[in-house]
């Protein structure tokens, strides 16, 4: 029996079937997040040396996790839709993009309000800070360019070349931002933490991972919805769907 | 093939000399941005001496995006795009001629201007040439780079901002070591390795971004 691998890649078909996906994803994330919260908050032990302000690990780590993989994951989709240049390819990299920008966003945010009781500052120029500041500057750019772009397919294979070229870029960014960094020797602070980490606190940063992967694809997933209705409105499916029946 | 490659080049001169105002103005911007430095920090000869190389090649990176816009905006205004476009000669080594000779008008003047400018700042006469290097290498790469941006961003409304949004985070890498460079030689440390890196970075970008940017064009004028 031959599987059809493309079945799912037009929009018709995707649609009702990203419904349900995004629905599951949203209650596992809830879950997942919940017990992750719990695990760090509740369960996890207190830091010997920073306390109750590491606490914020449970959230600044998964979100800086999934910040990179997620442009990762959007370049993937942008090369694909570019490749072989399926349509729905280019949604799911523009509907990636703003929960990208969010997890980055919410990495430096945590950072420095980790930063800020544990170093007494709210910014250094790490090498880490730094670079993820760039990657927040890069997904701001996709985001930027293709909503200049009028025509969708125009913005998306603009998108995906941005995306691709971003890719290479970010291994040369860090490595050249550490390397600035170690140069300048300028902040005495460092981000190593502890050698050993007690179990609790990594499942518990394992588990909000896992949390924060599944909103985004939960997140991804409506707005690709939001994506499809909007540029398949005169298909003859979408009006279906309009009128209650689809 | 070589000859239509030197055709581009030529042509493309031949215009910037026609149209020298365009030229001027870019190294006037970079000449006004760097003086504008020792007025906004103050005149202390020893904080200007260490930011020197910083602030210049901040200003050439500046410089490099406001030229970049006119890339490729004339040729698709009048149609020579799609002329190239259509043409036997692959794109990709068109693109490629048309950067060289926008390298030509936009970043060789910088890079021949820059160590007036560095003595400005009193910056020791002996690393002027480690600066004017660094700015050699450096000034393609940017290019090359902002070429891809500026066929992504071709007939777009507010091109100019999106521009630079999209192209200075990728400068990032060559702002750091192209500065870094000037910065390890005043420290004694020797530049070496930085300028190494920047011939590295100037041959990866050579061989891949004329080709991203053909890409780019097709996606832009199609």
């Amino acid at each position: 029996m031959s599987i059809n691998w493309f079945k799912y890649s037009s929009p018709q078909t995707f649609f009702p079937l990203a419904g349900k996906l995004a629905l599951g994803f949203g209650v596992l994330a809830l879950l997942a997040c919940g017990v992750g919260l719990y695990l760090g908050f509740f369960v996890a032990p207190t830091d010997a040396q920073q306390g109750e302000a590491y606490r914020i690990i449970f959230i600044h780590v998964p979100a800086a996790w999934m910040s990179m993989f997620l442009y990762l994951v959007m370049a993937f989709w942008a090369g694909l839709g570019l490749a072989f240049n399926t349509r729905l390819s280019g949604m799911m990299a523009s509907a990636i993009a703003p929960t990208g920008a969010l997890f980055t966003f919410l990495a430096l945010w945590t950072g420095s309000l980790w930063g800020k009781p544990t170093w007494g500052t709210w910014w250094v120029w790490d090498a880490r800070l730094t670079s993820e500041l760039i990657l927040l500057f890069l997904y701001f750019g996709f985001m930027a360019l293709q909503a200049a772009i009028d025509d969708p397919r125009r913005a998306d294979k603009a998108g995906a070349v941005l995306a691709l070229v971003g890719v290479v870029n970010i291994p040369i960014i860090y490595f050249s931002v550490k390397w600035w960094n170690t140069l300048h020797q300028g902040a005495s602070v460092s981000l190593t933490k502890a050698p050993t980490m007690a179990a609790t606190m990594l499942t518990g940063m394992a588990v909000m991972a896992f949390g924060f992967w599944f909103y985004s694809i939960a997140a991804a997933l409506m707005r690709a919805r939001c994506i499809m209705l909007e540029r398949e409105r005169a298909s003859e499916w979408v009006a279906d769907y309009a009128r209650g029946s689809g | 093939m070589l000859a239509a490659l030197r055709c581009v080049i030529h042509r493309d001169l031949l215009l910037a000399v026609r149209r020298s105002s365009d030229v001027l103005t870019v190294l006037l911007f970079f000449v006004i941005v760097v003086s504008l430095f020792p007025l906004g920090v103050g005149p202390d000869p020893a904080l200007l001496r260490t930011i020197a190389p910083g602030v210049i090649w901040v200003a050439a990176l500046l410089a490099s995006m406001l030229a970049l816009q006119r890339m490729f905006a004339s040729d698709h205004a009048d149609g020579t795009l799609e002329q190239m476009l259509l043409g036997a000669t692959p794109l990709g080594m068109t693109v490629a001629a048309k950067v060289l000779a926008h390298w030509l008008i936009s970043g060789l003047p910088l890079v021949l201007i820059s160590p007036v400018l560095a003595l400005q700042f009193d910056f020791p006469q002996e690393l002027l040439g480690v600066l004017a290097l660094s700015l050699a290498l450096g000034t393609p790469i940017l290019s090359l780079i902002g070429a891809i941006g500026a066929a992504l961003t071709l007939g777009l409304r507010g091109a100019g901002a999106l521009l630079s949004l999209l192209v200075l985070p990728l400068y990032v890498p060559v702002l750091i070591i192209g500065a870094g460079a000037a910065e390890a030689a005043a420290s004694g440390m020797g530049g070496h390795a930085q300028l190494l890196l920047l011939g590295a970075l100037l041959i990866f970008a050579g061989a891949f971004a004329p080709w991203a940017a053909a890409v780019a064009l097709r996606i832009s004028v199609e």
